[in-house]
């Protein structure tokens, strides 16, 4: 497992309903390795949000294995949870989820503040980031003000200024229309060039078929888990500019 | 830390006229705590006024007629202090007894003049060790010493309303006055801060009994004791009221043949009445802080849930539950230490100018400054004010901040 960021095996999880136990997820195995893009699909209630959830360590598992970076993720206390999301993983929310009273700088500067770096810094590297996704004139803008692809584009940005190893995407074009649908993608395609893993849970084909991965998860079990034949690399590198 | 200020303010801005409403609870319970706290200790400076000019530990001992037959003799004998007595006293009592004084005082003694003036005043006789005892602030010259005791000056020391009264603006320093035609030099002029308006004069104690006929003679003895605790002051009392007793051949179960008054005792229990006074306002203060706290948290906690999804957000990024409980707990000591700070301020405020139209009132009317006097809370009840505030802030954050950091971030994220 020399190169894969993570690693899962033979994973159950299941919730209590009242006094039945809904039984979400049945063994899952999976392998992603460092610099993957992966799609990870499924109908509604097939367990992709729940296997998300608990890749993110927002959720803990019941049995099996999950090696993070190859670090073993067992029970652990919220504190401990909370640094590994901050230092390797990066989030992005279908709703996008930013904080509605701070502007877009605040907003991508949040995750340093809990890295315990100074004002000045973080919103130094909030404009880096801003302005490589083309957004920096909307820096001191409030959420409200933005449309729906800027705001994903900010919740990217937010992503990516703790450098994390992962991305998770939850639905990350759901709220979007077509054609800002394919340009987040194309961003995330460029995060992904980078060397950052990316996972994007979706239920739409043409998103899915922009990732070489595409995992089809049905009642808690992986039905399909193969390479992706049409995948399409980025159609231009223009939307997402490193420096 | 500026970074946390930041984030407090940042999201108090969002709700603007709630943190103030809540604030003002909390500001309203300090400024009543202030003002209950300032009001008792004018009470107690009013009290306080009442004992200056006394030592603290001194004791007044003073003879009447016995009740009680005993070692045959008749009940209704008068008892007689005597120079005796004194000496008694300064040789039995020197450990206990810081000063002890015999006062020899003369009634209907005649008219005291000076030129055209005369006058009725208070007259007596009385030891320089008086002056540690009967504390009175000297205004003019000297207060009696032991050269006039011993040689028998003819020397008096005079209140300012005798002044007044006799020398209208003249300096009375070396002049004269004839108290029943025999001539005493006035040596000072005193201010007694007990008894401002009353009209006194000391003259030494031998001198008042060899020329007013006083033999060895003494009406009453004063002294002032070394102890410290009402506890040491009571036996210092108690031994010299026994050996009085045998002295005068008292019945050991008369009570009423020998009277002491025991001022540290009586300022204790006057201190004691006050510190209960004191202890009830700060019951009252914290009742009415804890209606504030109350209300704070409340409000957080509603605040809280309003944030549940904010909380979230914060957590998948990775806000450890420590940071969420320190969010809004400081958020919480934020705006009960701001607001309690205008409380205090206010009520401070409000103290120092009734403070100063009591004094006002007080130049005119020295009545006033014995029962309600200079109402001020000092520092350090604006400092344990001050703690009382952040305490209060802690507490009321505790369970909103116990909530928050109890959000986990999928349910917060879900709900869309």
């Amino acid at each position: 497992m020399s190169n894969s960021i993570i690693k899962v095996e033979g994973l159950h999880k299941s919730y209590r309903m009242g006094t039945s136990a809904l039984h979400v997820l049945k063994g899952i195995d999976l392998d992603i390795k460092a610099g993957e893009m992966v799609s990870i699909m499924g109908s509604s209630g097939s367990g992709k949000s729940t296997l998300l959830n608990i890749l993110g360590i927002l959720d803990g598992h019941d049995r099996g294995d999950y090696f993070l970076d190859n670090i073993k993720i067992q029970k652990m206390n919220e504190t401990q949870a909370a640094r590994f999301r901050n230092n390797y993983i990066g989030f992005i929310f279908q709703s996008f989820n930013l904080i509605s009273f701070k502007n877009a700088m605040e907003n991508v500067a949040l995750p340093l503040y809990y890295k315990n770096i100074s004002r000045k810094k973080r919103n130094q590297k909030a404009l880096e980031y801003l302005e490589r996704l083309g957004l920096k004139e909307w820096a001191n803008h409030l959420p409200s003000e933005l449309s729906g692809g800027q705001k994903q584009r900010i919740a990217i940005a937010r992503a990516l200024i703790s450098e994390p190893k992962v991305i998770l995407a939850d639905e990350p074009t759901g709220a979007l229309d077509t054609q800002t649908s394919y340009e987040v993608m194309d961003i995330l395609q460029e995060v992904n060039k980078m060397g950052i893993t990316v996972i994007i849970v979706t239920h739409e084909d043409d998103i899915a078929h922009r990732t070489q991965r595409i995992i089809r998860l049905r009642d808690g079990i992986i039905e399909m888990n193969k390479k992706n034949g049409h995948f399409q690399a980025a159609a231009s590198s223009e939307v997402f500019s490193t420096t | 830390m500026f970074n946390a200020f930041q984030e407090i303010f940042s999201t108090l801005k969002q709700n603007k006229l709630r943190a103030i409403m809540t604030g003002f609870s909390v500001a309203w319970g300090i400024f009543m705590l202030i003002l209950l706290l300032g009001s008792g200790n004018g009470l107690q400076h009013g009290m306080e006024n009442n004992f200056r000019g006394t030592a603290k530990n001194a004791l007044w001992i003073w003879s009447r007629q016995t009740q009680v037959a005993h070692e045959g003799l008749q009940a209704g004998r008068r008892i007689q202090f005597t120079d005796e007595d004194y000496d008694m006293l300064v040789n039995q009592f020197n450990d206990d007894l810081s000063n002890i004084s015999g006062r020899f005082r003369l009634w209907g003694s005649g008219t005291v003049t000076y030129k055209n003036e005369y006058g009725d005043y208070d007259l007596e006789g009385v030891m320089p060790e008086f002056q540690h005892i009967q504390i009175v602030d000297m205004e003019q010259g000297r207060y009696l010493n032991k050269i006039d005791l011993e040689q028998f000056r003819k020397v008096a020391i005079i209140s300012v309303p005798v002044k007044k009264a006799l020398f209208k603006e003249e300096d009375p320093i070396g002049k004269y006055i004839h108290i029943d035609k025999v001539p005493f030099m006035v040596v000072g002029t005193f201010i007694n801060p007990e008894r401002r308006d009353d009209e006194q004069i000391y003259i030494p104690v031998k001198t008042a009994q060899r020329v007013f006929n006083g033999g060895n003679r003494l009406n009453q003895l004063a002294v002032s004791t070394n102890a410290l605790t009402v506890a040491e002051n009571k036996r210092v009392e108690e031994a010299i009221r026994s050996t009085l007793m045998k002295r005068h051949r008292i019945a050991p179960e008369d009570k009423q043949a020998l009277g002491i008054w025991n001022t540290l005792e009586h300022f204790k229990q006057a201190q004691g009445v006050f510190m209960g006074i004191r202890i009830f306002v700060w019951v009252i203060g914290i009742m009415t802080i804890i209606a504030g706290i109350v209300g704070v948290s409340n409000i957080m906690i509603i605040l809280v849930k309003e944030r549940t999804k904010e909380i979230g957000i914060r957590k998948a990024i990775g806000a450890t539950p420590w940071s969420v409980i320190r969010l809004v707990l400081s958020e919480s000591v934020f705006i009960t230490t701001l607001s309690g700070f205008f409380g205090l301020v206010a009520g401070m405020g409000l103290l120092a100018a009734v403070s100063m139209v009591l004094q006002n009132i007080a130049e005119g009317n020295p009545g006033i400054e014995r029962s309600f006097y200079n109402p001020t809370a000092d520092l350090s009840v604006a400092v344990s004010a001050l703690v009382v505030l952040i305490v209060a802030g802690l507490i009321a954050g505790y369970v909103p901040a116990r909530r928050a950091s109890g959000i986990k971030p999928i349910e917060a994220l879900h709900d869309e």
